[in-house]
């Protein structure tokens, strides 16, 4: 994930041995301070652990976990089809984005986790609360790297374009979007974890009243005691998801926008000068660059 | 031709205005909307301002015309928010430089923050509340777990692409470690340190409602969580619009700060091009 960190020459496989030895270490290091500390107060991290294993066996657990990932397509995919012609109608229309910033910038900050309490009791508690939760909280990310990857495009080939007579819509279609899709993409899979993060918070909220998923799963063990263990084998199902669906999105970014590659890829020295930077945690660059 | 150039330079100094002009019309809409349906769901903006006078702004003028709910509920939350961002920084900014300088031991811990940060901080609420002390402490903890992640991963990816050659600059030039540090590479990730407590102030007030919801006995979320259960939702509805303009004034404040601190920057960048 930090590019510019890779030592040169490295290989792939010494990275991959370094970062499982991080993980074996923490996991001793934590085993070992767990021994100093009364298990009420911490579990050790090999009961956690073998709870992990045990979760994966659950039928109930496992159920939560695909209506999780259900509400998770769902919410992306209206996320997606309404954030990015959104995000394209604000950036190439000069003085919209500019008249509703007021707007957006006093909805943005409204945290969704706030609303789950007014839709719960607009469209009581199920996958269509979920859902909609899950969207609100998921365009923003959408919507803010549509603008920034619209403010990257390269003016000389957009006017180009103009100059050789095609109308707005072409422009969009063969210089805007294709120029900006790496920071959609990146949009997108920020988007997919605040998606997870609301579906789970919700769960948790309304309870498995409000129908099934890991939220919902967890507030359950947290009525009993003595839960400490699974209810932190659930927590680490849930990273393991999030982590798993950022890398399928990576997967199918490389795959979609091939040329996102060409482009951040070897010229690291010109991505790290502009804002676009791409990785994952500090593509977030271009959520805030925006936002100004 | 004076007079018309005149004009539109008139014209260009109030354009501050029209993104205001927009949200008042939108606002002006909701109004129409709301009292056309009549929904107890979604009142009108004329039943929520008052209301969010009535709750926060008609205390007496010695107390700054702040009621005694607003102090109660409205300051701990923010004061909570600030408190939150001020330990991240504390904490991600030292740890986040010492890593972005040492690709071995990055290289050690990246999955091991790819992993935390892909964690969802609310499932882990219980054990917060069975690690911490119940109320502000809990609710802090809560916080900082959700919201170190964004600024500590930028810190790092700042000081980990310090451009080498000023680097190397540095070394020639025999500048203490220190003044490198002060010098070269803290100005340098300034940017990214920046985007990432945008970040994490955006996460932190979203993680602040969480935890005031799950368990607390004051704060906004309590408000909040009081409210709609008694289904009373004009309060609700102002406690909303509340959060709307917190956000925005607490990002426009992070917004100049970085503002004046960053002068130099895009300076620095114009000069390149």
């Amino acid at each position: 994930m930090f590019r510019n960190l890779k030592p040169p020459g490295s290989p792939r496989a010494l990275r991959w041995v370094q970062g499982i030895a991080g993980i074996v270490a923490f996991l001793i290091l934590a085993e070992v301070i767990g021994l100093f500390i009364p298990t009420s107060v911490l579990p050790r991290a090999s009961s956690v652990l073998w709870q992990v294993v045990r979760l994966a066996g659950n039928t109930g657990f496992l159920g939560d976990m695909g209506a999780t990932l259900e509400a998770w397509v769902f919410a992306m995919l209206i996320t997606v089809l309404i954030g990015v012609p959104v995000g394209l109608f604000l950036g190439s229309v000069p003085g919209v984005r500019y008249a509703t910033r007021a707007v957006i910038e006093f909805l943005r900050p409204v945290p969704s986790v706030a609303l789950v309490l007014l839709v719960t009791l607009l469209l009581g508690e199920n996958l269509r609360m979920s859902v909609t939760l899950m969207v609100y909280g998921a365009i923003w990310p959408v919507l803010y790297n549509c603008l920034a990857g619209l403010d990257d495009v390269d003016p000389v080939a957009r006017e180009t374009m103009r100059a050789f007579g095609f109308g707005r819509l072409a422009v969009i279609r063969y210089v805007s979007l294709p120029s900006s899709a790496p920071f959609i993409a990146t949009g997108i899979r920020i988007a997919s974890s605040v998606a997870i993060i609301l579906n789970i918070s919700a769960g948790y909220l309304t309870g498995s009243l409000g129908g099934s998923n890991i939220g919902a799963y967890i507030a359950d063990l947290s009525n009993g005691p003595g839960n400490i263990p699974t209810i932190l084998a659930a927590t680490v199902w849930a990273g393991i998801l999030g982590v798993v669906l950022n890398a399928l999105l990576l997967l199918a970014e490389r795959r979609l926008i091939p040329w996102h590659r060409a482009r951040f890829g070897v010229g690291q020295e010109s991505a790290a000068a502009s804002t676009a930077v791409t990785d994952s945690a500090v593509a977030d660059t271009a959520v805030t660059a925006s936002a100004a | 031709m004076g007079a018309l150039r005149q004009l539109s330079r008139i014209g260009r100094n109030l354009r501050w205005i029209r993104p205001w002009l927009v949200l008042a019309i939108a606002v002006g809409l909701w109004q129409l909307w709301a009292s056309g349906h009549d929904s107890p769901f979604f009142p009108p903006p004329s039943v929520i301002f008052p209301q969010m006078h009535q709750l926060w702004f008609s205390g007496p003028a010695s107390h700054l015309f702040l009621t005694h709910d607003a102090t109660t509920n409205v300051v701990p939350s923010v004061v909570r928010v600030l408190i939150s961002l001020g330990i991240c920084i504390v904490i991600a900014v030292p740890l986040g430089i010492a890593l972005g300088r040492s690709a071995t031991v990055t290289a050690f811990l990246s999955p091991l923050l790819e992993f935390a940060r892909s964690i969802p901080v609310v499932t882990a609420a219980p054990v917060f509340i069975a690690l911490f002390k119940f109320g502000t402490q809990e609710e802090l903890a809560t916080i900082v777990a959700g919201s170190i992640w964004p600024l500590l991963l930028n810190t790092i990816d700042g000081a980990s692409s310090v451009d080498p050659v000023q680097l190397e600059t540095a070394r020639a030039f025999r500048l203490s470690p220190w003044q490198r540090l002060t010098r070269l590479i803290l100005p340098s990730s300034l940017p990214k340190i920046f985007t990432g407590l945008r970040l994490s102030l955006s996460l932190s007030l979203i993680l602040m409602i969480f935890s005031e919801l799950v368990g607390a006995t004051s704060g906004i979320g309590y408000e909040m969580s009081n409210a709609s259960n008694n289904f009373e939702l004009p309060a609700f509805w102002a406690v909303l619009v509340l959060l709307g303009i917190l956000g925005y004034v607490l990002n426009a404040i992070l917004y100049g700060v970085e503002k004046s601190s960053l002068r130099w920057h895009r300076g620095a960048r114009q000069g390149v091009q």
